[in-house]
């Protein structure tokens, strides 16, 4: 009743192409926004900033980024993994080379160093088609892996291997170190996924947007009507690994602090994004916010159910998580392959009819 | 001849025979893509399942006892016998079977017609599961699988190459070890096996025809159905070959999953499709990727064979993208 337009009664190619043209939609995008600034960072604390939104919002950019490489422009990556990693590695090298540059601008450059990187990766994609190059773009996670394991330059010659993101500071905030409040950190990480949705769902819907939705549908078409499939697919590797090497900066310097490259990065970390695209629907913005949301938000919620409700030992439950988590990735890809985000639209389109169908 | 040279040779002789072992998994993923055009991401976990099961079954392990203890309180760990190696492996057999059906009436039904990167999503899901449920089913500690096959270095060979090495130099004999050898002759039963079941078997030829044209297949009356129950058998067939050979080398554990990222720049090598490929790719992967460590790896660090492969694999690809022997892609608008 309350959600609908009255009617087409569009007139202008600017009113059809909007974000949000139903206007119940533009009230809840602005309410989640003022909730998430005004009243979420005065009741945040240490856990659910550590366990829920930090991930949440930094795994959110990743999968934008991956969405805008998988979804958008057809090529399957798996080595998200391996740019986050260059993002982090980035930022702690500017953070301890440059200890005077704002946090906002390592962060940011990091992203650019990472789209450097993805290019180079992105490079045989001119070639390589469909399974084959999402197995090549492992050559991409295992070899930075290994580039940033074994090369001390790095890490600084650190005796653990580690990297640890010192304390810096925006204004008088402070926003990386052990002594950031979640509150700035949130706020921070807000800042940038505010940013970056906004940028992306702008490109997407654009002429470099439309080029790559040319080139996922079909390559040799997309050719002939003059899109140049270099410019588009290296485009796409560029702005996908810009976002990746954010998110992996982020994940570094203010969600974990520390970080030891073959756990944080390896390939579970792709496969987790990647899923994150899927479940939450391959070219859509909202998909790939509800999908980092399900996949954070689903071993969060079981192990307080097994661990702390049922009691049950710590290795049982965790095995019941695999199998839980392998489940329902199965089920929902058999329910709806288009993710959630085809979900959220056949809701709409209900509601929209509702409560008169006929 | 020189050390260097025979050391260089030793090197080789050890890569192909990782090789074949890489080539075994291999096949199980070009079964499965040739049929039904999935990736089975899942290949490298069935390897660790039937592994597990089989080390299970041989030492009487009760299944699911550490669940059944936590929500009874009871204490069950063995049952009272052990079964010989060759009635656990063909019970294993069946388990596998009994897998390919569930995964075909579970879940390849019901994905009918979707994209490829959907299959291989829903594969990956599959193998975070059976990874749960083979770790909470028989446990997840480091088990020792025994089969019978012999173990360790073949002295016969040793002694055979150590007057190879021209006066005066110091050479202790080529270390060769049995179970690779053993692995290496398995492989080729196993393929020849394989070749002659596709080409003289009703069965074979209805796989074939599957793999070479699904619908043309369709309408002379092969039931897609039960050819995917059979390549997803035959693969876990393969795949408890693999897992029984790693398994010995390296014991049952988690990390047996992970040899499916060792096999996916064979197959990329070789191509998803072909057979042979898988074996080519794999002798070339193996012997590649411990001759760079030999030469190069030293100086940048060492295990350099996590990457390598993959590295070759795509350096190959960009002069021929599908792979060495790989069906020509021909695409039209």
């Amino acid at each position: 009743m309350l959600y609908r337009e009255v009617g087409e009664f569009k007139t202008s190619y600017s009113e059809d192409s909007q974000t949000f043209p139903i206007r119940f939609d533009k009230y809840r995008y602005f309410f989640v926004l003022i909730v998430g600034l005004l009243f979420v960072p005065f009741v945040i604390n240490d856990y659910w900033a550590g366990a829920v939104l930090l991930p949440f919002l930094i795994y959110s950019i990743a999968a934008i980024g991956l969405n805008i490489l998988t979804g958008y422009c057809g090529q399957v990556s798996l080595g998200t993994g391996g740019f986050m990693a260059v993002g982090a590695y980035a930022s702690y090298k500017l953070m301890t080379a440059f200890p005077d540059l704002n946090i906002l601008f390592i962060i940011i450059i990091s992203g650019f160093v990472t789209a450097i990187v993805g290019t180079l990766f992105g490079l045989p994609s001119l070639r390589i088609k469909g399974f084959y190059l999402a197995v090549a773009t492992l050559a991409a996670q295992f070899f930075l892996i290994w580039l940033f394991n074994k090369v001390g330059w790095f890490y600084n010659y650190s005796a653990s291997g580690m990297i640890t993101s010192p304390s810096r500071s925006l204004g008088t905030f402070l926003i990386t170190g052990p002594d950031a409040t979640p509150a700035a950190q949130y706020l921070f990480c807000f800042l940038f996924v505010f940013l970056l949705a906004w940028v992306a769902r702008n490109l997407t819907r654009g002429k470099i947007g439309r080029s790559w939705m040319a080139i996922r549908d079909m390559d040799i078409a997309a050719e002939i009507i003059g899109v140049n499939p270099l410019v588009a697919k290296l485009s796409a590797f560029a702005i996908s690994s810009f976002y990746v090497g954010v998110a992996g900066a982020l994940f570094f310097s203010v969600y974990l602090g520390a970080v030891e490259v073959t756990e944080a990065f390896s390939i579970q970390k792709s496969f987790i994004v990647l899923f994150m695209v899927i479940i939450g629907g391959l070219g859509s913005i909202f998909g790939s916010f509800a999908g980092a949301a399900f996949m954070v938000l689903l071993p969060v919620a079981l192990k307080n159910l097994l661990v702390l409700q049922f009691g049950w030992p710590v290795d049982i439950a965790a095995h019941l998580e695999f199998i839980i988590i392998g489940g329902l990735i199965v089920f929902f890809l058999i329910v709806e392959p288009h993710g959630l985000a085809q979900l959220w639209n056949l809701l709409k389109q209900k509601l929209r009819l509702w409560p008169f169908p006929y | 001849m020189s050390a260097d040279f025979l050391y260089t040779i030793e090197v080789i002789l050890n890569g192909l025979m990782a090789g074949v072992l890489y080539a075994l998994v291999a096949l199980g993923f070009v079964l499965i893509f040739k049929a039904s055009g999935i990736f089975n991401y899942a290949q490298g976990v069935m390897a660790l399942f039937a592994a597990l099961t089989l080390v299970g079954l041989q030492e009487g392990r009760v299944p699911f006892a550490h669940l059944i203890n936590a929500v009874f309180g009871t204490h069950v760990h063995n049952f009272e016998w052990t079964l010989p190696a060759l009635a656990a492996i063909i019970l294993t057999v069946f388990v596998m079977i009994l897998f390919a059906i569930c995964v075909e009436k579970l879940i390849l039904k019901h994905l009918v017609n979707q994209e490829p990167i959907i299959l291989f999503m829903a594969t990956i899901g599959l193998a975070y599961f059976m990874e749960g449920f083979g770790d909470l089913m028989w446990g997840s500690d480091v088990k020792k699988l025994n089969v019978g096959l012999p173990q360790g270095g073949s002295f016969w060979f040793e002694d055979l190459t150590i007057g190879w090495a021209a006066e005066g130099e110091k050479f202790y004999g080529m270390y060769v070890d049995v179970l690779d050898v053993w692995a290496a002759i398995i492989a080729v039963v196993l393929v020849l096996v394989l070749t002659i079941f596709s080409q003289y078997t009703k069965s074979g030829r209805a796989l074939r025809a599957v793999a070479d044209d699904h619908q043309a297949a369709l309408s002379v009356g092969i039931s897609l159905r039960m050819i995917w129950v059979l390549v997803w058998s035959i693969s876990g067939f393969v795949a408890l070959v693999a897992g029984m050979m790693w398994g010995a080398k390296s014991g049952v554990q988690f990390s047996l999953s992970l040899i499916a990222l060792k096999a996916l720049p064979v197959l990329m090598l070789g191509g998803f499709t072909s057979i042979p490929g898988a074996i080519v790719g794999g002798l070339i992967i193996g012997a590649g990727e411990k001759l760079f460590e030999f030469f190069v790896g030293g100086f940048i660090g060492g295990a350099t064979e996590n990457w390598f492969a993959y590295v070759l694999a795509l350096l190959f690809l960009v002069f021929r993208p599908q792979g060495l022997f790989g069906e020509k892609i021909i695409e039209r608008v």
